[in-house]
C-alpha cells in the first residue's frame, strides 16, 4: 500500500503502519523552543509536569530570536533566566541572539533531517519539510510534554498536494507559487491535513522552505518537500522514505509556472492574493525583507541582484532582517550585502525582526509594508491601522526602487 | 445565563493576543486577562463574564502556535467556543487547556449579546425561548482530556498520551 511521506514518517516515529485518520503517539526526534513560549515552556515542564529535566539533552534545540536581542527589562530578563536554564539542564544545541531564525538555524546546522518527526513551540515549525522532514508547530504545553518524553501525539493527515510544473520566468519565484497555492486553498484549504510540494526538484533548499513555511497558512499540519533533486543530493534520507507512486490525496491542486505571474497578498489575510498586474497602485513607505519564509542569503541575493548600481526611491524606507548569522555572511562574501547598504536598506540583526510586531520595525497607524514575510494579519507588524502585503524578494527589491508594489520585470535590465 | 459573542471567519491568533501583549513582553504575566481581543473587539475583555461562549465562523484561531491566546480566553473564563472549523495548533492548545471547543455552525443560529445556557456533559444549548440545539459531541479520545482538565492533569493521571492505548 503506497503511503504519503506523512504516512511514512509517521508509521516509522511510531514502530507499526499508520495511515490518514488515526490517531498515533509517536517519538519525536527534534523538540525545538524559542525564547517567546521558552519561559512559560520550562513552568510548564518543571512546576506542572513535575519533571526534572527534558528526556535528551542533544534533541532539545533553543532559539533566542524572537525578541533578538531584547527589547525591553522584561525580555532581557527572561533571556538571562533561559540561559541560566540551557546551562544547569545542558542543553547541547543553543543559539543565542543574533544567530538567527529557528528554523533556518536548525537547517543550517543539519540537526533538521529528512525522515524526522521535529515539532517546534513556532507555527512556522512545518519548515523542516524543506529537507523532507515531518514538522509541526505547536503551543507551550504540547512541547513541555514533547520535550518530558520525547513522544507526542498526533492525528495522522491526509494529504493535499501542489504540483508544479515548468520553470519560473525572471523574476518569479517560490513564494509566488506558495502564495498562488494559498490563493487557490484559501487559509482553511489544508487544516488538519499536510500539503506536499512536487515538481519543484530545482530549487534550493531555501526556496523549498518558503514553500514548507507557508503550508501552515493554508491550516497545513506539515509541509513537505520530497528530498530530491540537486539540492538534496548532501541530506542523507533514510532508505524507507522516498516518493511513492500511488499514494493517496486528498486534494491535489496544479500550478503551471511557466505562466505564474507575481502573486501578492493584500490586507489582512493571507489568502486574499491577487496577481501584482491586477493590484492596481500601491505606494508603499516601508520594504520589509526577512523572515523565515524569505529572509535567506538567497533572497538578500535575489534582491540585490535587483538593486544593484541603484537606490531605493526617496520616501521609501528598505529594512532587511537575514534570517542567520550564515546567510548574512555569505551576503557579505559575495557582495549583496554591500549592494543593499549601497541602495540605502538598513540591516537588522538575524532573526525574526518585526515579523511579530514587537522590535525592528514596528509599524504606524496607515502606513503601508511590503513584506517578504508569511502573515498580513490586521496588527501583525504593529499598529492594526498599518496595512501589509506579501510578496517575493524579487517584488520587494522593484518596489523599494519605485515606491509603489512594482512586478520585478519593470526594473530588470 | 451565559453571554454569546459573535465572530466572523478566520478569527486569528494575531486578533485573538496580539504579539506585542505576549506574556514574554509583560512586567506582570497576569495582566494577560486584560487583552483578549484588545484591538479587534476592545469591549470583550471589560464585559466577558465567566462560562460565556464564544460562537465563530470557520478558522477559528487561525496562524500562531501562541497558547497564550487560548489561554487568555481561559483567563477571563471562556466556558466554550464554538466554530465550525478550528484551526489545528489552537484547537490542540485549547484542549490542552481545558476548553471546550465545539465543532458546529451556529452563526446564523444565534446571535451577538443572546443569552443562552449550556451544559457542557450533554452538550445542549437552551436559548431563552427554550430553544434545544443540539452539539455534536467531540471525539472520545477528547473528551477524556476535556474530563480530567487539560492534557497535564490527563497525563499525570494516565501516563499516557490522548488515543494511545493504556498498557
Amino acid at each position: 500500500m503506497s503511503q504519503t511521506l506523512s504516512e511514512q514518517i509517521l508509521s516509522h516515529a511510531a514502530g507499526y503502519s499508520v495511515k490518514a485518520g488515526d490517531v498515533a503517539t509517536v517519538n519525536v526526534d527534534l523538540v525545538m523552543m524559542h525564547d517567546s513560549l521558552s519561559p512559560s515552556i520550562i513552568k510548564v515542564l518543571h512546576d506542572e509536569l513535575g519533571t526534572e529535566g527534558v528526556w535528551d539533552t542533544e534533541r532539545v534545540a533553543v532559539v533566542v530570536d524572537h525578541v533578538a536581542p531584547a527589547s525591553n527589562i522584561q525580555t532581557a530578563e527572561k533571556q538571562a533566566d533561559l540561559r541560566r536554564w540551557v546551562r544547569q539542564q545542558g542543553i547541547k544545541h543553543f543559539f543565542d541572539v543574533g544567530r538567527g531564525i529557528s528554523h533556518q538555524v536548525l537547517v543550517e546546522e543539519k540537526l533538521a533531517r529528512p525522515g524526522m518527526v521535529i515539532v517546534g513551540s513556532d507555527s512556522h515549525s512545518t519548515a523542516y519539510g524543506c529537507v523532507g522532514a515531518f514538522g509541526s508547530g505547536m503551543g507551550t504545553t504540547d512541547i513541555a510534554l514533547a520535550a518530558a518524553t520525547g513522544r507526542t501525539w498526533f492525528r495522522v493527515p491526509e494529504t493535499v498536494l501542489v504540483r508544479a510544473s515548468g520553470r519560473f520566468q525572471p523574476g518569479i519565484s517560490a513564494k509566488d507559487l506558495a502564495l498562488r497555492a494559498a490563493r487557490l486553498l484559501r487559509a482553511d484549504g489544508a487544516t488538519y491535513a499536510a500539503v506536499e510540494w512536487h515538481g519543484v526538484d530545482f530549487l534550493s533548499i531555501g526556496d523549498r522552505m518558503t514553500l514548507a513555511t507557508l503550508s501552515i497558512e493554508v491550516g497545513g499540519k506539515a509541509g513537505l518537500v520530497p528530498p530530491t533533486g540537486v539540492a538534496a543530493d548532501d541530506l542523507s534520507v533514510p532508505d524507507w522514505l522516498s516518493f511513492q507512486e500511488g499514494a493517496s490525496y486528498a486534494q491535489v491542486i496544479e500550478v503551471d509556472l511557466e505562466t505564474l505571474e507575481p502573486q501578492i497578498s493584500a490586507p489582512h489575510y493571507v489568502d486574499n492574493v491577487a496577481d501584482l498586474n491586477d493590484l492596481g497602485h500601491v505606494a508603499v513607505d516601508v520594504v520589509y525583507l526577512g523572515t523565515c519564509t524569505n529572509g535567506r542569503y538567497e533572497d538578500m541575493a535575489a534582491a540585490a541582484k535587483i538593486l544593484k548600481g541603484r537606490k531605493i526611491a526617496p520616501g521609501v524606507r528598505m529594512v532587511v532582517t537575514p534570517a542567520s548569522s550564515e546567510g548574512l555572511r555569505q551576503a557579505s562574501e559575495d557582495g549583496s550585502l554591500d549592494t543593499l547598504l549601497q541602495a540605502g536598506a538598513a540591516i537588522g540583526t538575524p532573526g525574526c525582526g518585526a515579523c511579530i510586531g514587537r522590535h525592528m520595525g514596528v509599524l504606524a497607524p496607515n502606513e503601508v509594508c511590503l513584506f517578504t514575510g508569511n502573515r498580513n494579519f490586521r496588527g501583525r507588524m504593529g499598529s492594526p491601522e498599518a496595512s501589509i502585503y506579501l510578496a517575493s524578494p524579487e517584488v520587494a527589491a522593484a518596489t523599494a526602487l519605485t515606491g509603489y508594489i512594482t512586478h520585478p520585470r519593470e526594473v530588470m535590465e | 445565563m451565559a453571554r454569546v459573542w459573535m465572530f466572523g471567519e478566520d478569527v486569528n491568533t494575531d486578533q485573538i493576543v496580539p504579539g506585542r501583549y505576549a506574556p514574554y513582553m509583560l512586567k506582570n504575566e497576569d495582566d494577560l486577562r486584560k487583552y483578549p481581543f484588545v484591538e479587534a473587539r476592545p469591549d470583550f475583555a471589560p464585559n466577558v463574564q465567566p462560562g460565556d461562549l464564544i460562537v465563530s465562523g470557520k478558522n477559528f484561531g487561525a496562524g500562531s502556535s501562541r497558547e497564550y491566546a487560548p489561554l487568555a480566553l481561559k483567563m477571563v473564563g471562556v466556558g466554550a467556543i464554538i466554530a465550525p472549523l478550528f484551526a489545528r495548533i489552537f484547537f490542540r492548545n485549547a484542549l490542552n487547556l481545558g476548553i471546550p471547543c465545539f465543532t458546529a455552525d451556529l452563526t446564523n443560529t444565534l446571535h451577538d449579546g443572546q443569552h443562552v445556557e449550556l451544559d457542557l456533559e450533554s452538550g445542549v444549548i437552551t436559548t431563552e425561548n427554550g430553544t434545544r440545539i443540539n452539539l455534536p459531541p467531540p471525539p472520545s479520545f477528547l473528551r477524556e482530556v476535556w474530563a480530567a482538565g487539560g492534557i497535564v492533569p490527563f497525563y499525570r493521571a494516565y501516563g499516557r498520551f490522548p488515543g494511545e492505548p493504556a498498557s
